[in-house]
């Protein structure tokens, strides 16, 4: 397991350095988006249209956070369940974008497409989205206002802790981890 | 007859959502950290590190623990004997969570299932709050609350076995629920499973099974001890915190049990993530 500290955009060198297990410190500007707003943008990849932020190198972010208090650039923000984004990603990530912040295990497709395009899948703690909102420095919104809490926002974070979930070799940590401790009677 | 006054409820339930929201109860606190210690994963435990980390942060800062910070459930007892003078039970139950959710600064989690669009402004900011009622003698309102996210209720099941499935199906039926749901419902976990009943009584008896705190059996020694066998066989399947892979994938196992029909035999699973916000209140 190693550590390291890395700068959005990504890139390829970036990506395929990283390994299951590892543990990486985030710092720049990265984008959120569930359900909703993934399928607006995979639509708009697909046609061609105009993207709301430069996909090349992105992190997307899956979030719904809380309003912020008077004063916060963010309310609590930790990561979403991952796998109601698996038939978006591989889009996102043929498209350009490199990395995946969320919570729980993917698809082989999404895995695949991690290994064919230098993406990478990361961990970040489900539940402790007020220790992860306090690493957002700021928070803007920029596309589909209308969705509420699933809108897409430009987040600026600095040293946001996640874990190498799935990298570009086809490792994946939580299969690793299980068959580490599953006891088999 | 005694009389409560409806503003007086509509408080209380503010009051009890936007503190559940920033505070982890004791009885969670204190098995995260036992499951801290405990755990055989490195990787796991620096996950749970994090929890009681974050669980500071919230109660500290007053921040919400999690961003889903859930629908709102509850499972309310009146009194034969009391009254409520002003309005509606129900009504000021889901007046007191649109008001903890809007000043609490906690998020509207409410859609239309299809169209997915937020109901915050039409029925009302996370509304409608699910309630069940029961009448209980006395003149006391019980109000037990609960934050119920999305991760851990998506991976919940239900199934009605025929009576020869037995414990053994059950048990089958428990470990494949949670084996499936590997990380997504953010273990460590509390599995909350309803026997017996009809269809629904199976499901609202496992929810209900979560309100209980951690470290309380079921009553009857038979179920107790199911209990048990059950949380040694969910921590045998080695998915840990967060999926990251360890020993301690769930913290308990509560089971509510009842009477069924001499054909069948309902099971349902609810699940709990670690951030297990519940409280109760009288009134």
């Amino acid at each position: 397991m190693a550590e390291y500290n890395l700068t959005t955009p990504l890139s390829e060198e970036d990506t395929r350095k990283l390994k299951a297990g590892d543990i990486v410190l985030l710092t720049g500007t990265i984008y959120t988006a569930r359900d909703a707003a993934h399928a607006r943008l995979v639509k708009l990849l697909e046609n061609g249209e105009e993207f709301p932020f430069s996909i090349e190198g992105s992190v997307i972010y899956f979030v719904g956070p809380t309003p912020p208090k008077p004063g916060d650039p963010i309310g609590s923000a930790g990561p979403t369940t991952s796998y109601r984004m698996d038939s978006y990603s591989p889009t996102m990530l043929k498209f350009g974008s490199r990395g995946m912040i969320g919570k729980g295990g993917r698809s082989q497709e999404v895995k695949d497409a991690c290994k064919e395009h230098g993406g990478i899948y990361f961990g970040a703690t489900g539940g402790a989205g007020a220790l992860l909102g306090k690493q957002i420095k700021s928070a803007k919104v920029i596309a589909y206002e209308e969705l509420g809490p699933e809108a897409v926002r430009e987040l600026t974070v600095e040293n946001f802790p996640v874990t190498v979930v799935n990298d570009t070799f086809g490792g994946d940590l939580y299969q690793i981890g299980r068959e580490q401790f599953e006891v088999k009677d | 007859m005694r009389e409560v006054a409806y503003n007086d409820i509509v408080d209380a339930v503010k009051n009890m959502i936007m503190t559940t929201a920033t505070n982890l109860p004791e009885d969670t606190l204190e098995y995260l950290e036992t499951a801290y210690k405990e755990e055989k994963s490195e990787v796991s435990k620096k996950v749970i590190e994090q929890l009681l980390e974050n669980a500071k942060i919230a109660r500290d800062e007053k921040r919400p623990l999690c961003q889903d910070t859930g629908l709102a459930v509850f499972f309310v007892r009146v009194g034969a004997d009391v009254k409520v003078a002003g309005g509606l039970l129900k009504d000021a139950i889901n007046e007191g969570t649109e008001k903890g959710y809007t000043d609490g600064y906690l998020r509207a989690s409410t859609c239309e299932p299809f169209s997915r669009a937020n109901l915050k402004d039409t029925v009302g900011y996370n509304l409608p709050a699910i309630i069940h009622f029961d009448i209980v003698e006395g003149d006391k309102i019980e109000i037990e609350y609960a934050a119920k996210g999305g991760g851990s209720e998506n991976v919940s099941r239900a199934r009605v076995f025929p009576p020869a499935a037995g414990k053994e199906g059950i048990i089958n039926f428990v470990k494949e629920c949670i084996s499936d749901a590997g990380g997504n419902p953010c273990p460590p976990i509390t599995v909350g499973v309803g026997i017996g009943g009809t269809f629904e009584k199976a499901c609202i008896s496992s929810k209900h099974a979560l309100f209980r705190d951690l470290g309380t059996t079921n009553e009857d020694p038979e179920m107790a001890e199911l209990e048990e066998i059950m949380l040694e066989e969910i921590n045998k399947l080695g998915i840990g915190a967060m999926g990251m892979g360890g020993t301690k994938t769930a913290l308990g196992v509560h089971i509510e049990a009842n009477p069924c029909h001499i054909a069948s035999l309902p099971v349902s699973v609810n699940v709990q993530c670690h951030s297990s916000r519940h409280t109760h209140i009288t009134i």
